[in-house]
């Protein structure tokens, strides 16, 4: 296992702040979307786009590629600021989140954008996909060095597909396959152990059969440490139970679940982004 | 170094122009949802995680021994609530129709119909007007899909005053059963005081050159392009029908045998839809011609509700310029 360098460490820091002041830029321009999903997983977008995954802004479609899902769509804004950071089409694009016309649709389409493997925004169907993707890479396309990765969130846990895929990838001991949980306790309704409990997440995983990990989601290096780990177990499939702060970055914002499904209004995102450039000078 | 300043993004908004008082039919359905637990104490509400914006906060306030969130899980939202219904209960079932009848069907047509349960699934956020989530979150489906279901009420109410009326008929009804509804402000048509039952079509207006047949919030949007018609000397019947099954085809026959002409109206898939139901009815005892506009075969997308309703050619004008072209075809 590669250690990151400070320098590395320090630039991945860097670019998950630029994630973030994105973010509540195009949300604060389409004055609609979701806030506390997308810069809480800031850490884990950048790890994947910008040291994890294997992948070419260039190409696409390159046959060599790990494959990314985003399961909870939603959470598209952070997604997009990350394909355009790492390469993907120009940042100027970011503005038109939302806009009708608009490459950057409300929630992922695959063929609207280069880089998105496939569509979501309804919950819990990311995990079965990359299973699929996952069995095909290893026991029809002979691909071993080839992984995929699924972000999902904590509240879509609550879709029976979720487990039907776990089962899956189970029985298959889909190896390639790395699954990220954004661990952040709050869905639309409320704190996700009002809601629908979830815990002990973990030993449900375990139960599952999964090679499982817990972490902060928030420490870059923690997100790609496990993903290192998690590449490194092949027998079975892996997961990554990322706590993270929903919100993160934007004290207003932090842990509270109002801002799930809430977009920032002008002063708002005047204040986020002026909160976000401070912690950039710090960085 | 700053990467990101607010002024490289602008913001542009425009809502629907409705003109006149308008209410989301959501907020009717709320108001008609607390109503109905108020007449009947077997009236219960389950939320798959979308109490505020399916409506149903004010029912879980009020009733909250009745209220039952479920998490976000649709299939198993409807299957207890079928369980709820054997056990004697009245549940109604709330998501966004994307996902409920969108994902649970198959447990809708089993549990519920094929049970024979009053189970009541309340599909919000139906049609292209979804607060910019683009083609996954966008429902023009629902109706055929619910349709084809034996045993199924399906009522698209045109205004919020009609959604808390259908709200209350159905939770009077013994027959599973579905009602769409809407995320925007729509205009408000119907009288405070006109009845509404589950079956009737009922006709807005007089005219004897074309029948007009639309239904959701699609009709009020039929009598503005009436009314844009009526300067071209086209007098057109609109015939609105919240119940799309059972259709009402008495009444939708007794103007087109006068008018000759059938054009139907909704903010959904054409295929499937209530230009299919009304297609499909008349075809077999009455034909006449008939013009479906809805949306034809695509999917949805990202943008402001009156840019989606002038994409889809939904809005007034452009029903008045479809309409007016149809009706000067030679016969």
């Amino acid at each position: 296992m590669t250690t990151l360098s400070e320098t590395e460490l320090s630039q991945l820091r860097q670019t998950a702040n630029r994630l973030r002041q994105h973010t509540v830029a195009m949300l604060a321009a389409a004055q609609s979307g979701h806030a506390a999903g997308p810069l809480g997983m800031a850490e884990i977008m950048t790890a994947l786009y910008f040291s994890v995954m294997r992948h070419d802004p260039k190409r696409p479609d390159w046959s060599e590629r790990d494959v990314f899902f985003l399961s909870n769509g939603h959470t598209a804004p952070v997604l997009y600021a990350a394909l355009a950071e790492a390469g993907y089409f120009p940042l100027s694009e970011l503005g038109s989140l939302r806009r009708f016309g608009s490459r950057l649709q409300g929630h992922p389409e695959r063929g609207a954008l280069p880089g998105l493997e496939s569509t979501s925004g309804p919950l819990g169907e990311g995990l079965s996909q990359a299973a699929g993707y996952a069995y095909a890479l290893k026991y029809l396309q002979a691909a071993p060095r080839r992984f995929c990765y699924v972000v999902m969130g904590d509240g879509e846990l609550n879709e029976g597909n979720v487990w039907e895929a776990a089962m899956f990838a189970s029985k298959y001991g889909l190896g390639q396959l790395i699954g990220l949980v954004d661990r952040n306790y709050i869905q639309i309704d409320g704190g996700t152990e009002q809601v629908m409990p979830l815990d002990d997440l973990a030993a449900k995983w375990r139960a599952f059969g999964w090679h499982t990990l817990e972490i902060d989601g928030n420490d870059v290096a923690q997100v790609v440490a496990a993903c290192r780990a998690a590449q490194a177990v092949r027998s079975r499939p892996s997961v990554i139970i990322a706590h993270t702060v929903p919100g993160a970055g934007v004290d207003f914002m932090e842990y509270d679940y109002r801002w799930h499904g809430k977009a920032p209004n002008r002063e708002e995102a005047e204040q986020a982004l002026a909160q976000l450039s401070q912690e950039e000078a710090r960085l | 170094m700053t990467m990101v300043k607010l002024t490289d993004y602008p913001v542009e908004t425009t809502a629907l122009s409705t003109g006149g008082p308008s209410e989301p039919l959501r907020q009717g359905f709320g108001r008609g949802l607390v109503a109905a637990g108020e007449r009947n104490a077997q009236v219960v509400a389950l939320c798959a995680d979308l109490t505020d914006s399916t409506s149903m906060r004010g029912f879980a306030e009020r009733f909250p021994e009745r209220f039952i969130e479920v998490g976000v899980a649709e299939q198993n939202l409807v299957t207890v609530a079928a369980g709820l219904a054997l056990a004697g209960f009245i549940p109604f079932t709330a998501s966004y129709a994307a996902f409920s009848p969108g994902r649970n069907w198959e447990q809708i047509k089993t549990t519920a119909s094929l049970n024979r349960q009053p189970v009541k699934i309340v599909g919000a956020h139906a049609g292209l007007v979804t607060g910019l989530d683009g083609a996954t979150h966008q429902m023009l489906e629902d109706i055929a899909l619910m349709r084809v279901i034996p045993n199924m009420v399906v009522l698209a109410p045109g205004d919020s005053r009609e959604a808390e009326k259908a709200t209350l008929a159905l939770a009077a009804d013994d027959r599973p059963g579905y009602i769409r509804l809407a995320r925007e402000a729509t205009p408000l048509f119907s009288q405070p005081e006109a009845p509404f039952e589950i079956g009737p079509a009922y006709q807005l207006t007089i005219g004897h050159d074309v029948t007009v047949v639309s239904t959701g919030a699609m009709t009020p949007e039929a009598l503005h392009a009436a009314d844009l018609l009526t300067d071209q000397n086209i007098a057109v019947e609109v015939i609105h029908c919240p119940t799309i099954k059972p259709l009402d085809l008495d009444t939708i026959w007794a103007s087109a045998k006068r008018t000759r002409r059938v054009v139907t109206v909704e903010e959904g898939q054409i295929i499937g839809g209530l230009g299919s139901a009304v297609a499909e009815g008349l075809s077999e005892v009455h034909p006449v011609p008939i013009k479906r506009l809805g949306v034809r075969d695509r999917f949805g997308q990202t943008g402001q509700p009156q840019e989606l309703w002038n994409a889809y050619e939904l809005s007034a004008p452009h029903l008045a310029r479809q309409i007016g072209a149809f009706v000067r075809q030679p016969r």
